[in-house]
């Protein structure tokens, strides 16, 4: 128990990648069984998750489990990790949507194994950004998880669609949308590894709590340059490579691609889980290492933001292709996160920044929630009809009555019905950027409008108006187990609607030691 | 008298070559189990040298020295620091894991490998010569049989030009590298060729900054710098694959070492002098190097090319003198050594059943070979400097020398990895997934046995030195800052 509690991270993290390596050595034509050790092997680290969000302090500033390790001592980086409040909110997110993801991926069919192995491994490395306090592991675990998802949604995306490239040279859908995933990302991590690169040179550590410090206490020239150049510069570089994550806009045009073409597990964990690495790097790193950079041009990432509420909202509506919907969607609500970001790196220590940021990091978790549910719901239509597209559906509520309740139930907590956990959220980063940035806030509210707009036209093309009769008797009824898949979410949206006190608590005692 | 283990290293492989010689040539399988476990001795007893090596007390250990003409100075003086030692470990696992690949050679096996284990021992020599004379009598004894055979077992279409190719610009830049040396022979006043002895020489700084161009040239030939790289790639495509394997994994690295070892250990301030139009020259080499691999279509030259890039990174990391520049360098030409060499026993296995590189033709080849699609993207990974895996390892450090010296250097090194990511993910998906051609369908065996042995070994090792760098960094530390002493009095 003692040795639990001591190395409580490191197992969290590394159980995955165990069980993983047990499937490695599964034969591959036992589908059923790969299935099920990858399922109840990814319950261990939610199980552990569970209890560390329960022995967690909340009232203690600073890491907890703190677990420090020689790794690459020649340049100054260990194996750092410990958790805080806001990484205690993702390490249970994580936790949770892995295991429901593979629950959902038991209707793959074709190469299961590496399947699992692979969404197992994914696992590793996105836990291991939010639980890592050394730079160079964290930048380690962020490129890390690049791998998994880009085979996922390669070999396992959608198998339809084809796009153009150079040269008139057409490709599949998914091929495109990986390709364009990786390198994307990839490429605005340049800027990251390359000002992690510089700041080791000049602090001598990658150690985070140290970094901090010492980045932060430096003055006067660097490389020849004003440290304010300097610094300006690494700033940018940082927000980039978190800003083409999270999505901000303009930096989003991934993500249409990957998340429709990825299967659905995988655009659940994308979604989820993935999107929140960007915020989390925000969060972890540039206000921490950026003060007054982040102060300074907190109107223009507020800027971006209310722009990806609005364009996100907008294109939202505009789709026919029920995943692209749900897709552009998250640009909408990851806009939210920036919004309520911008504003307490502008206002940094009042009390509106801290519930700008109660409600950024609250965002993250439910929107990972609702996200994760949308795709899901959107993949289960599709296996039945194997068509996303909203005008080939019509009244099917009557046919699909179960489904339909689930699905209305999980655009109202996407839309932010008072009452479900979308609401809160949203509202406690509209109450938090009011004052700070009241002419960004007033127009999101635009972008809030048009979230209705699409959720409903989501839900009514589907479920409501007249019935199509071509599906009649060709469309059954969502399953136990796609329903399992759901009730934790649902559980939870509607829990942290009604009392969001428990997961809140801990994120505000965090945020308000924060600056 | 400690127990010779260098010696015999170093012998062990032209042991057995003499003794494969005496195997009549028809009992092929009998070569090849001879060959194996000399191959297999010489890597066990490498990776005791490797483990037993004490980084805490660093400096050169195994020493061992024995009068060889002294009349001239010349001994057979031989040790391994902290750099030395992961090479040759290197040499070992790739000489294991090419006699594995070379199983299905039958065109005269036994030539084959008696040359190739002539090759090895010239290769160990260098790693652990400590005497000048030393270093290129073995430099010599590696060259040579590359001729024989690439011309002989190589690539039928180029395998003629690119053996004579390679052949005179190595001894070329041996011979200008041993005017340098003997420059420094006669200079020294010592009358010795001892590297110990020459390091305490005390060159005067004009006489370093003549000389060094030609010795750290005459190296660097072999190390494929920019613009005398040429010799590279068409070396790589024409060679049979077990040495390709050699001569990227090994081979290039002994160019690097030995510049290192004879041009900046032993003319420091001709190095401090020179360094900034060499790391310009080797920045070409990643950037540019990067560039050409992307644009082939023949597979292996993709990899020949991508060589270039990496190489371009191991001399950069030298030039730029700093404590991280050299302990990037030392690591990334061991890993880029085990990484390169994966690459090529893969496009070995693929075109011995395609019987073509290129790559518009190949496809889906993930089917046939799961194994061996698992392991190339491994190699891509670590190609493309994937943190997790050694590339990473490697290349961090190499680009924290670059800041320390010039920040705008390291920003354009690293557009190559973005270069080399995009051109890594399209050979992949070209070759391995996808459709496979109709002509294929049915036709492609998945590889053998031992061909999966040598892949894992290969794997293994890249994914424990990234996840874990604590079983290589302070070894290559160690040695590191030997080096650093040499250059501290400049």
């Amino acid at each position: 128990m003692n040795f639990i509690a001591n190395n409580l991270l490191t197992l969290i993290l590394f159980i995955p990648t165990l069980v993983a390596g047990v499937l490695v050595f599964l034969p591959s034509q036992e589908k059923k069984l790969i299935r099920w050790v990858a399922f109840l092997g990814s319950l261990i680290p939610l199980a552990l998750a569970i209890f560390l969000w329960i022995n967690f302090n909340r009232g203690q500033a600073g890491f907890q489990f703190e677990e420090h390790f020689v790794w690459y001592a020649a340049i100054n980086s260990t194996y750092h990790l410990g958790v805080d409040g806001l990484s205690l909110t993702m390490v249970l997110l994580t936790t949770l949507l892995t295991p429901v993801s593979i629950l959902a991926s038991y209707s793959i069919e074709d190469r299961v194994k590496p399947y699992m192995i692979l969404f197992l491994l994914l696992e590793t490395g996105m836990l291991g950004v939010f639980l890592s306090l050394d730079l160079l592991l964290f930048f380690v675990f962020w490129e890390i998880g690049l791998v998994p998802m880009y085979f996922l949604i390669n070999q396992w995306g959608s198998e339809k669609g084809e796009r153009e490239i150079w040269g008139g040279r057409k490709i599949q859908a998914r091929t495109y949308a990986s390709f364009k995933f990786m390198i994307y990302t990839m490429g605005g991590s340049l800027g990251l590894l390359l000002a992690t690169q510089m700041l080791g040179v000049v602090a001598g550590t990658f150690d985070m709590p140290l970094l901090f410090e010492r980045w932060t206490a430096l003055s006067g020239a660097l490389f020849g340059l004003p440290i304010g150049t300097v610094k300006a510069i690494a700033f940018w570089a940082f927000v980039v490579a978190f800003a083409i994550k999270v999505p901000v806009w303009p930096f989003h045009t991934w993500l249409p691609d990957a998340h429709t073409e990825a299967p659905t597990a995988g655009s659940m964990i994308l979604a989820g889980v993935l999107l929140k690495l960007g915020a989390y790097g925000f969060l972890r790193l540039v206000l921490p290492l950026y003060p007054e950079e982040a102060r300074f041009y907190a109107g223009a990432l507020a800027f971006l933001a209310t722009m990806a509420i609005i364009f996100g909202a907008f294109a939202s509506y505009g789709q026919d292709d029920f995943k692209r919907l749900v897709a552009y969607s998250s640009v909408n609500h990851m806009g939210f996160v920036v919004l309520g970001i911008a504003a307490a790196a502008f206002a940094a220590g009042t009390e509106d920044a801290v519930i700008a940021l109660n409600g950024a990091v609250l965002q993250m978790f439910n929107h990972g929630i609702s996200a994760a549910g949308m795709f899901f719901l959107v993949g289960v239509i599709y296996e039945r009809t194997h068509t996303r597209d909203l005008n080939d559906f019509g009244g099917l509520f009557p046919l699909i009555p179960v489904y339909g309740g689930i699905l209305m139930f999980t655009a109202m907590a996407s839309l932010g019905l008072p009452g479900l956990n979308g609401f809160i959220s949203e509202f406690l980063v509209v109450r938090g950027a009011w004052p700070i940035f009241t002419v960004y806030t007033a127009l999101s509210m635009l972008g809030l409008l048009f979230t209705g707009a699409y959720i409903l036209k989501g839900i009514k093309k589907t479920l409501h108006g007249p019935l199509n009769e071509a599906w009649m008797g060709r469309i059954s009824e969502i399953n136990l187990r796609e329903i399992i898949v759901m009730a934790p979410l649902l559980v939870l949206m509607l829990w942290i609607g009604v009392w969001p006190a428990w997961i809140l608590d801990v994120i505000n005692r965090a945020m308000a030691m924060f600056f | 008298m400690q127990f010779p283990i260098l010696s015999i290293i170093v012998f062990t492989p032209i042991t057995a070559a003499v003794l494969l010689q005496l195997i009549p040539s028809e009992r092929m399988t009998e070569i090849r189990v001879t060959a194996l476990a000399a191959a297999f001795f010489a890597m066990f007893l490498s990776a005791w040298v490797y483990f037993s090596y004490d980084a805490g007390a660093g400096g050169y250990q195994f020493v061992e020295k024995y009068d060889w003409l002294p009349v001239l100075g010349i001994s057979y003086h031989v040790g391994v620091d902290g750099i030395s030692a992961p090479l040759v470990l290197l040499t070992g696992v790739v000489m294991f894991t090419g006699v594995l690949i070379s199983w299905g050679i039958d065109d005269r096996p036994r030539e084959f490998f008696t040359f190739l284990f002539i090759l090895a021992t010239g290769v160990f020599g260098v790693f652990v010569a400590l005497d000048l004379f030393g270093l290129f009598f073995f430099y010599e004894i590696a060259v040579f049989p590359m001729y024989l055979l690439i011309a002989i077992w190589g690539w039928k279409v180029t395998r003629e030009y690119a053996a004579m190719k390679l052949t005179l610009y190595l001894f070329i830049g041996s011979v200008i590298a041993l005017v340098g040396g003997l420059a420094m022979y006669f200079a020294s006043g010592l009358n010795t060729f001892d590297m110990l002895a020459l390091e305490n020489a005390n060159f005067s700084r004009e006489f370093q900054i003549f000389w060094f161009p030609f010795v750290f040239f005459g190296f660097a030939v072999l190390g494929g710098i920019f613009p005398f790289h040429n010799w590279s790639p068409d070396g790589h495509v024409a060679a049979p694959t077990a040495v390709s394997m050699f001569h990227a994994g090994v081979l290039m690295k002994l160019g690097a070492f030995a510049a290192l070892r004879v041009g900046i250990m032993l003319l420091p301030e001709g190095a401090q002098f020179h360094l900034p139009w060499i790391i310009l020259l080797a920045l070409v080499n990643v950037v540019y190097g990067a560039y050409i691999a992307m644009v082939q279509t023949d597979f292996k030259y993709v990899i020949g090319f991508s060589s270039v890039s990496h190489m371009g990174l191991v001399m950069i990391g030298f030039a730029t003198l700093t404590r991280e520049g050299f302990i990037g360098a030392g690591v990334q030409m061991f890993s880029h050594g085990i990484m390169t060499a994966l690459f090529f026993a893969v496009v070995g296995m693929v075109y011995d059943r395609a019987h073509t590189r290129e790559i518009p033709e190949l496809g889906g080849f993930a089917r046939a070979m799961p194994l061996v699609a698992v392991a190339f993207i491994i190699g891509g990974l670590v190609s493309m400097g994937m943190p997790g895996f050694s590339g990473f390892i490697a290349e961090f450090p190499i680009f924290m020398g670059l800041w320390n010296y010039r920040p705008w250097i390291a920003i354009v090194a690293a557009i190559s990895i973005v270069i080399t990511a995009s051109y890594i993910i399209r050979i992949i998906g070209s070759v391995f997934f996808g459709d496979m051609p109709e002509q294929f369908v049915g036709h492609i065996g998945d590889v053998t046995a031992l061909d999966k042995v040598a892949l894992v070994v290969l794997c293994v090792i890249m994914v424990s030195v990234g996840v874990y760098p604590s079983v290589m960094v302070p070894i290559v530390e160690s040695g590191v800052n030997g080096v650093l002493a040499l250059l501290g009095g400049v």
